[in-house]
């Protein structure tokens, strides 16, 4: 016997939760195995779809994937699939994202003070949109070296933001040790705990002192810790007694609109009845007849049989480590499918650090099925599909397209893995 | 099991790669920790994960408690910082980390080293005990009183539960009463800081050992399905119902067991530094269960935590005979039957008189891919409602909460587990670490059971 379900899903970032929840709509039973945590954490919390094209930034990447090259996962999936798999998306996480009204990119200003060019944003972010043209004022804290507000507003002035833009620094009502991360001060919002003086409490010491600050402007942005459990309070009181409407700006790692993300999509996979297993690594697998029977994990040498009769690979790319590579070769680590890569390593990247590097679109390459392909272009295990950044054929970094991929392949491999299962 | 020919395996990929500028010991051993501190790169999400974090704003977070601290301590004279003994040993940063940095096995070297200097010369009197160097001992043990303070007599008694119990239980109703006395108590917290809040866990009438030999040992013989159990502690002395659980389930499945003779499998331990300690139940462990792991025997935990010192910190802190075999046959007990029989199958089909349960995965369930496992088979089982009531740590951690000094911290932790299970239709607890169910009960006023408690329920007539 073994663990026994329809669909196997492996890695638990977007592109695994998206084929998940896809599957699951097909009416099967699907299983989501992950190495570790979900790493959805670590993410700004913003959705992109498609950000530049060519170096240039996008308005509408509906009008701009139909010109991307063949064997780019967009052109792989199409566009019914990128609309199939961001209504799923939309639908899991409710009310807390924006940004599906319009197919056009909104500008969402980021801690180093550009914008970034992305289809969903979190609620949190709305009132900070770069097309609206209120004056701001950025605040950061003093200790939280991730966000210098005067150095971003300075930033999004020279960007030539439509409207007017000022920084301040301020020291948090309440002092915590020197690497403290963005979750304490979100914790002491959310139970808005006494402050250092004693007599009042963090939200309104930090209301009276954002106060002095305002200067006229019409709008606030924070760095991306306005609460972790109640986030929707914490902005609304601050609102209400700043009197203007209040933003968060996305911050890198950990990230609280990440792990809000996270809670939002696994939320969904429990109501979805998606089954959840993490802790081990994938090792080892059975095949007959050119399909993948059975998954084992690792647990310090045991090995954990997981069947199901159709199996997606979404273990991530590079940073994610669903591709590995070393001094010999560039490789997918659990199926070992085939990467196209040069056999050079010197031809691997290019001389500047931002020149268009080929190892940025290293990846498996997929036919229109999403089925993983071998050097000979064909399909590498019957039963096997592959969505994320473990596809190759684009830059992710340069595109401004890594959530979207991960969506609509995620949706396409996982709709597909259920209908056969 | 089968990897594609054609091209090489992964495996093959990572031993073409000799080049390692990492490698600083002549020997590098799988206890080197410089690969781990390497891999680091300070995303933090172990600090996020970390439940004592969470509320301890003086504890500096198992980031630095592992990798930071190991690169400082390659300095000459760094000593280890004190607040490593504020770490719970939850293990929650193991299974946090994108980068499979070996955070608790940091932890517990760390921790062992800075309590083996805590009481030098108690452990060479001890060592020269061992070796029958009595005069030498003696010379040490003149310096002991002037090093080993209070905090450290209660931490050591604490870690060895298991000698306590053992003496407790020749006489359960006189041990009950003592401990449950409001005046023990009251010393207790007073002298030793253990606190007043807490209530003892009663020794039963008879030890699971006991019943077992009563019973005349294992009813089932047979060649090709057979397992040692591991009980623990725990279930021998105070829940022997788990034990016996166990063995009527693996029993009905037609399972021959054996009960190898066992010590504590280490985990409060190595929470408290104690890693001579654990070392010597280590080696009795391993070599009892090696004699049937050698015949063929997989080894069975009841407690997620044994199975956890089993699995993983045995192979990463020891290298007895033995340690990898062992470690690679140990399962947890529902795990075990989901993996070689039809579970779910036969749950199906079943029924159990059993209350609707409120369940809490306990942390170390999580780094062995076992902390859903039970909502979902019981999901199987239409008459009994089980209702997860969350993520969080219930903020025991085995002796963790034991402590007067971490009382508060610990009460703090479990709060939102306490909620939830309020929350829950059930109104009686369900998990499968002792530890956890102590802190359930204990903030609750539920009864708490074990998920082999339900099986038994559901399939033993």
């Amino acid at each position: 016997m073994a663990i026994s379900d329809d669909v196997l899903v492996i890695g638990g970032g977007l592109a695994g939760v998206s084929s998940a929840l896809a599957a699951a709509q097909e009416g099967v039973r699907v299983r989501l195995i992950s190495h570790k945590k979900s790493t959805l954490r670590n993410a700004s919390g913003l959705i992109d779809l498609l950000g530049y094209a060519d170096g240039e930034l996008v308005a509408d990447p509906f009008e701009a994937i139909p010109v991307l090259p063949e064997g780019h996962p967009y052109e792989r999936v199409g566009i019914e699939a990128i609309r199939g798999g961001f209504s799923l998306f939309d639908e899991a996480v409710g009310a807390s994202y924006l940004g599906a009204h319009t197919d056009r990119n909104a500008l969402v200003p980021t801690y180093g003070g550009t914008v970034k060019p992305t289809a969903r944003y979190p609620v949190s972010t709305a009132a900070g949109l770069a097309s609206d043209s209120r004056s701001t004022l950025l605040v950061g804290f003093e200790g939280l070296s991730a966000f210098d507000a005067p150095l971003a507003a300075e930033h999004l002035q020279a960007a030539d933001v439509p409207f007017d833009v000022h920084g301040v620094s301020i020291a948090f009502p309440k002092r915590f040790r020197s690497d403290a991360t963005a979750m304490r001060f979100a914790r002491a919002l959310d139970r808005d705990e006494p402050a250092e003086n004693g007599e009042s409490h963090t939200r309104d010491v930090l209301v009276e002192t954002v106060k002095a600050h305002l200067d006229g402007a019409e709008r606030v942005g924070f760095p991306a810790l306005l609460g972790e459990d109640t986030p929707e309070e914490v902005r609304g009181s601050l609102e209400s007694a700043l009197g203007v409407d209040v933003f968060e700006v996305p911050m890198g790692p950990p990230s609280l609109p990440g792990l809000r993300l996270e809670d939002r999509l696994y939320e969904a996979l429990d109501e979805a009845g998606v089954r959840v297993t993490t802790g081990n690594p994938v090792a080892e697998f059975d095949t007959e007849n050119g399909r993948i029977t059975t998954v084992y994990t690792d647990r310090g040498g045991q090995r954990v049989p997981f069947e199901a009769s159709e199996v997606v690979l979404a273990t991530g790319g590079l940073v994610g480590k669903g591709i590995g590579s070393n001094r010999k070769g560039v490789y997918e680590p659990v199926f070992d499918c085939y990467v196209s890569h040069p056999e050079e390593r010197s031809e691997w990247s290019r001389e500047g650090a931002f020149d268009d590097h080929p190892f940025a679109r290293f990846g498996v390459s997929v036919d229109r099925d999403m089925q993983p392909l071998d050097a000979e272009e064909s399909a590498e295990y019957g039963n096997l599909r592959a969505a994320g950044s473990v596809l190759g054929g684009y830059d992710l970094a340069n595109e401004k397209s890594g959530s979207g991929v991960s969506i609509a392949t995620g949706y396409a491999a996982g709709r597909a893995a259920g209908e056969h299962a | 099991m089968s990897t594609p020919e054609s091209d090489p395996t992964p495996e093959e990929h990572e031993s073409e790669t000799d080049f390692d500028p990492a490698g600083v010991f002549e020997d590098p051993t799988e206890m080197d920790l410089r690969p781990g501190a390497d891999s680091c790169y300070k995303c933090s999400t172990c600090d996020t994960s970390c439940p004592v974090a969470e509320v301890d704003d003086d504890f500096p977070g198992p980031k630095f408690q592992g990798p930071e601290q190991w690169r400082l301590k390659q300095g000459d004279d760094q000593d280890i910082d004190p607040s490593i003994t504020d770490c719970s040993n939850c293990m929650r940063c193991d299974n946090a980390c994108p980068s499979s940095v070996p955070l608790s096995q940091m932890h517990n070297t760390a921790r062992g080293e800075y309590v083996e200097g805590q009481a030098p010369s108690l452990w060479n009197a001890e060592d020269s005990l061992a070796e029958g160097e009595y005069r030498e001992a003696l010379t040490y043990l003149r310096d002991v009183p002037s090093e080993v303070s209070i905090e450290f007599l209660r931490n050591r008694v604490l870690s060895n539960y298991g000698t306590l119990a053992g003496l407790g239980s020749k006489v359960p109703r006189l041990a009950n009463l003592v401990m449950g006395n409001r005046i023990t108590s009251w010393a207790n917290d007073r002298f030793f800081g253990i606190p007043s809040e807490r209530d003892f866990p009663e020794f039963a009438d008879r030890t699971f050992r006991e019943w077992w030999r009563e019973r005349g040992g294992p009813k089932v013989e047979r060649e090709d399905k057979r397992v040692a159990y591991f009980h623990g502690d725990y279930s021998n002395y105070n829940t022997p119902e788990v034990a016996k659980a166990m063995v009527r389930v693996y029993e009905h499945f037609g399972y021959e067991i054996r009960v190898p003779t066992q010590r504590c499998s280490g985990t409060p331990m190595f929470a408290n530094g104690m890693l001579r300690d654990a070392r010597r139940a280590a080696a009795v462990n391993i070599t009892n269960l090696s004699e049937f792991v050698d015949r063929g025997y997989d080894v069975i935990a009841s407690c997620t935590s044994c199975s956890m010192a089993l699995r993983q910190e045995y192979p990463e802190l020891f290298d007895f005979e033995g340690t990898r075999e062992v470690s690679i046959h140990t399962y947890e007990a529902l795990e075990y039957l989901r993996i070689h029989e039809d579970l779910e199958e036969e749950l199906g089909e079943s029924k159990a008189d059993f209350p609707d349960l409120a369940y809490h995965a306990p942390c170390h369930a999580r780094n062995q891919g076992l902390d859903r496992q039970a909502i979902e088979l019981f999901g199987e089982l239409d008459s009994v409602a089980v209702e997860d009531v969350g993520d969080s740590c219930s903020g025991i951690s085995g002796t963790y909460g034991w402590k007067s000094e971490k009382y508060e911290k610990s009460m703090e932790i479990g709060g939102e587990m306490f909620e939830h299970m309020k929350d829950a239709q059930g109104e009686t607890g369900l998990t499968e670490c002792p530890t956890c169910a102590m802190q359930m009960g204990h903030g609750t006023g539920y009864d708490i059971r074990h998920p082999l408690e339900v099986l038994e329920a559901a399939l033993v007539d």
